[in-house]
């Protein structure tokens, strides 16, 4: 499992173990000051960040900036 | 008239009821007419006012291996006597003895209805498992300790056989069960606030009104090997659904979550879908609900051959306001389903 | 910046032919009121109803309650930069109308709006069963968009509010309150600082700041003075237990108490504004600057308040961990969200170095409340509203809901009686 979520602190908090940071609380994987083709750039890079986390061996709580 | 004495049963593992030692831990259960072992101190403590009526025997190795079976036996044996408490222990450190005395008082309780209280120490691996159920009282961490132990205990066992009130932990003596109880007090939070603050500037005691909380940790779990063949979900707290809200999950303190079809969706739009989330603005939500659940972004994928394949459910519930109780057992339930449909993985968002 | 309160007390509310005060009871025109309420396009129609302590009266969805009051004399006007002109507030008279609110009422926007009993054993959860309260109850025209029908309620709210405190610019106050931070000469009183979180959230979840929204500041500094001429207005609903009325920021409990104790017991310095808002870079900065601020202007305490749960306990964490690493000391004052059992962990964030924390009582117990006789508004909101569920209004009226869904019965300023404690 992974948890996309803006609020990371709380995400480390509750034990979440891979994390990627999202963009903001009422549009996680969203930013509607951007023009709709690059929302869903933004949305699908955010996704396949959070299908490479799952894809990372991890042993203690991480959160993939990257 | 003289007042009744309240009935008191016990129950004791193999070794305080002077059967044996380990070598006699794989006994079933079993009883004892009267006060047995550390009940003999504990029935003096009570004097006349209480009766140890009976003592329930059990091996710990028996209950560890056969918890279910020791614990209805152990209802089974309480019940004729009809006591006004049931106590356990104590079981200093020993953890197979803490959970025969928590399991025993934890069913008593719900099963009978019988007040109950047992004793060990604050490393006892028992403890935190049944803390919350039932009452614990703090022993020392050996027999050694059964001097103090006996008296506390009896003191228990009094006030509740009196049917008295069970006030603070602190004031009590025993293990905060970790339940908040709502209760007025006679000056705001603001005038309470400055006097701690003023007691933390000088240096003086002062006691919060609410500890930090501490969240277990989970192991993680093994990474995908090979995502292209892989199954992921998608689950949301955030509360995506079917437009109207079908399932009628709440806007906070979701008692609830739902499972979705997305079969042959490769899109949410807003005159299928809606947040029902009551914590955050939901405008944008509402004008796409991808923002929240991705699903246009993993069709995408699942189309290039990113993923093997998108579940074709999703689950959805309301992470505002929600009890951690709750999310545990929505979580559990969710991740059930999911095993036994073999997803390889998911992705939880979170508003 | 010297504020006299000229506090008129009111025992009672009627409706009559001129809008003013006689013998402490608030009289009402009702047209002249509803004629106000209306001026803005975007409401279809109006109504009032008023509702007294101990009246057997649930009133139900509530947006925000406001204390009625005028400027008497000093620069500025009530509300600036939303009602009123822009200026700086807080000097000067200004009289109150203590003991009466104005309740907006009507259909709901979102989720969280709340309700208030005036008698029973919900009662007790609410400071506004307490109040002469003059419902507004509003109605948008068809098809108005949330964001413009907050907008259309709170500005109709202030309006309206404004007006009734109008009737007593000219009465004779019961009592003078005077609010100064006289120079203190005893340097061994520990400076306090107040550190005031506004929630900035979004739609029904917002704050204005001199009416600008608070999602758009920088923290700063403000004089104690200045909310108790309305320099801070609600705009959000959040859940109707801990959000902040604008009755709540004109009495601020908090800074009630410290300019109490100032130049006896502690330094009361000033409140130091912060929002709470909807990324984690925001979190940071905000936190950041007003953690700075509140180092720059030489506090050796702090009390800190935040508005809502989840995730401004984040915000709350991040200001005690960062004021608490420049040696200064924190007080911080929340509610608790442990489940309906009362067993779950009550915060989503913690830092250790949050070891002085007030408790303002569990949202999630449940209640069980009786019919009322007469309902001003709607009931059935209640199985919608955050604290509410399916079957929470049950047969004959009654309601079973978490106090969650009574306005202001976990107030998080500490304006309330309310704690919990573990057991």
């Amino acid at each position: 499992m992974v948890h996309v979520a803006s609020i990371v602190p709380i995400s480390l908090t509750v034990g979440a173990n891979r994390i990627v940071p999202a963009v903001a609380i009422p549009h996680p994987l969203g930013n509607p000051e951007l023009p709709e083709d690059e929302e869903r750039e933004l949305r699908l890079n955010l996704v396949k960040k959070a299908l490479r986390a799952l894809q990372v061996e991890v042993e203690k709580q991480t959160v993939f900036e990257e | 008239m003289a007042d009744k004495k309240y009935r008191v049963v016990h129950y004791l593992n193999q070794f305080y009821a002077g059967i044996g030692g380990e070598a006699k831990a794989n006994i079933p259960p079993l009883m004892k007419e009267g006060a047995v072992g550390p009940g003999i101190p504990l029935q003096q403590a009570l004097g006349e006012e209480g009766e140890i009526v009976a003592t329930v025997v059990c091996g710990d190795s028996y209950f560890a291996e056969n918890i279910e079976a020791a614990v209805e036996k152990v209802v089974e044996s309480v019940s004729p006597y009809k006591p006004d408490v049931f106590v356990a222990g104590p079981a200093f450190t020993a953890g197979r003895y803490g959970i025969a005395c928590g399991a025993s008082c934890s069913a008593v309780s719900e099963k009978l209805g019988i007040p109950v209280v047992t004793a060990m120490y604050e490393e006892n691996p028992a403890l935190d498992l049944y803390r919350k159920e039932v009452y614990v009282i703090p022993t020392a961490n050996s027999v050694r300790g059964m001097k103090e132990a006996i008296p506390k205990m009896a003191g228990f066992v009094r006030k509740l056989g009196l049917g008295q009130e069970i006030g603070l932990p602190q004031e009590e003596g025993y293990f905060p069960r970790g339940i908040r109880v709502n209760q007025f007090v006679g000056r705001t939070g603001a005038e309470r606030a400055v006097d701690m603050l003023l007691s933390k500037l000088e240096g003086e005691p002062f006691q919060t009104e609410y500890p930090m909380p501490i969240f277990e940790r989970v192991p993680a779990s093994p990474a995908i090997s090979d995502l292209r063949s892989a199954t992921i979900a998608l689950v949301t707290s955030g509360g995506i659904v079917p437009l109207g809200n079908p399932d009628r999950i709440e806007a906070a303190s979701a008692s609830k979550f739902a499972e979705y079809n997305i079969a042959g969706v490769d899109d949410l739009t807003p005159d299928a879908y809606q947040t029902c989330h009551g914590g955050y603005d939901p405008t944008y939500a509402n004008d796409d609900p991808d923002r929240v659940l991705p699903l246009d972004a993993m069709r995408a994928l699942e189309k290039d051959g990113i993923i093997g394949k998108l579940y074709d459910l999703y689950y959805v519930t309301v992470g505002n306001a929600t009890s951690v109780a709750n999310s545990q057992k929505f979580g559990k339930a969710i991740a059930e389903k999911l095993k036994a449909a073999a997803v390889d993985g998911v992705i939880l968002t979170s508003t | 910046m010297r504020l006299e309160l000229g506090v008129i007390k009111i025992k009672d509310v009627q409706f009559g032919e001129e809008t003013i005060i006689k013998n402490g009871t608030l009289y009402v025109n009702k047209n002249e009121l509803l004629a106000l309420a209306l001026q803005d396009d975007r409401l279809s129609g109006a109504d009032v109803e008023l509702a007294r302590p101990g009246e057997d009266v649930r009133i139900i969805p509530v947006k925000d309650v406001i204390e009625p009051r005028v400027k008497v004399s000093g620069s500025g006007e009530l509300f600036p930069g939303v009602i009123g002109k822009m200026g700086t507030v807080g000097s000067g008279r200004t009289n109150v109308l203590r003991g009466a609110a104005l309740v907006t009422v009507g259909r709901i926007i979102g989720y969280q709006e709340g309700f208030i009993d005036m008698t029973g054993p919900g009662a007790q959860y609410s400071p506004f069963s307490q109040t002469n309260n003059v419902a507004l109850i509003l109605h948008p025209i068809d098809g108005l968009a949330p964001h413009a029908h907050e907008a259309a309620v709170r500005l109709a709210g202030l309006r309206t509010a404004v007006y009734l405190g109008k009737a007593c610019k000219d009465v004779a106050p019961d009592e003078l309150e005077v609010y100064e931070l006289s120079p203190v000469t005893d340097t061994t009183l520990p400076r306090v600082a107040y550190v005031h979180a506004l929630l900035s959230e979004g739609l029904l979840h917002d704050t204005w700041f001199y009416g600008v929204d608070a999602k758009k500041l920088l923290p700063t500094l403000l004089h104690p003075n200045e909310v108790m001429d309305g320099a801070i207005v609600s705009g959000n609903c959040v859940s109707a237990c801990d959000k902040h009325t604008t009755y709540h920021h004109l009495n601020n409990p908090v800074i009630k108490e410290l300019y109490r104790r100032h130049g006896k017991a502690l330094n009361f310095i000033g409140v130091v504004t912060t929002n709470l808002n909807v990324t984690l870079i925001d979190k940071e900065r905000s936190s950041d600057c007003a953690s700075k601020l509140v180092k720059l202007v030489g506090a050796e305490g702090a009390i800190i308040t935040e508005e809502g749960f989840g995730n401004p306990d984040t915000d709350m964490m991040m200001l005690c961990k960062k004021i608490e690493e420049y040696g200064i000391k924190t007080v911080l004052i929340t509610d608790e969200y442990a489940g309906r059992d009362g067993g779950s962990q009550s915060l989503a964030d913690a830092v250790p170095q949050a070891d002085a924390v007030i408790s303002v009582g569990n949202a999630n117990e449940v209640i069980t409340l009786p019919p009322m006789k007469h309902i001003i508004g709607d009931l059935k909101p209640a199985e919608v509203i955050a604290g509410g569920f399916v079957g929470s209004v049950t047969a004959g009226g009654g309601l079973n809901v978490e106090i969650q869904a009574i306005m202001g019965s976990t107030c998080q300023l500490g304006f309330g009686k309310l704690t919990a404690r573990g057991y």
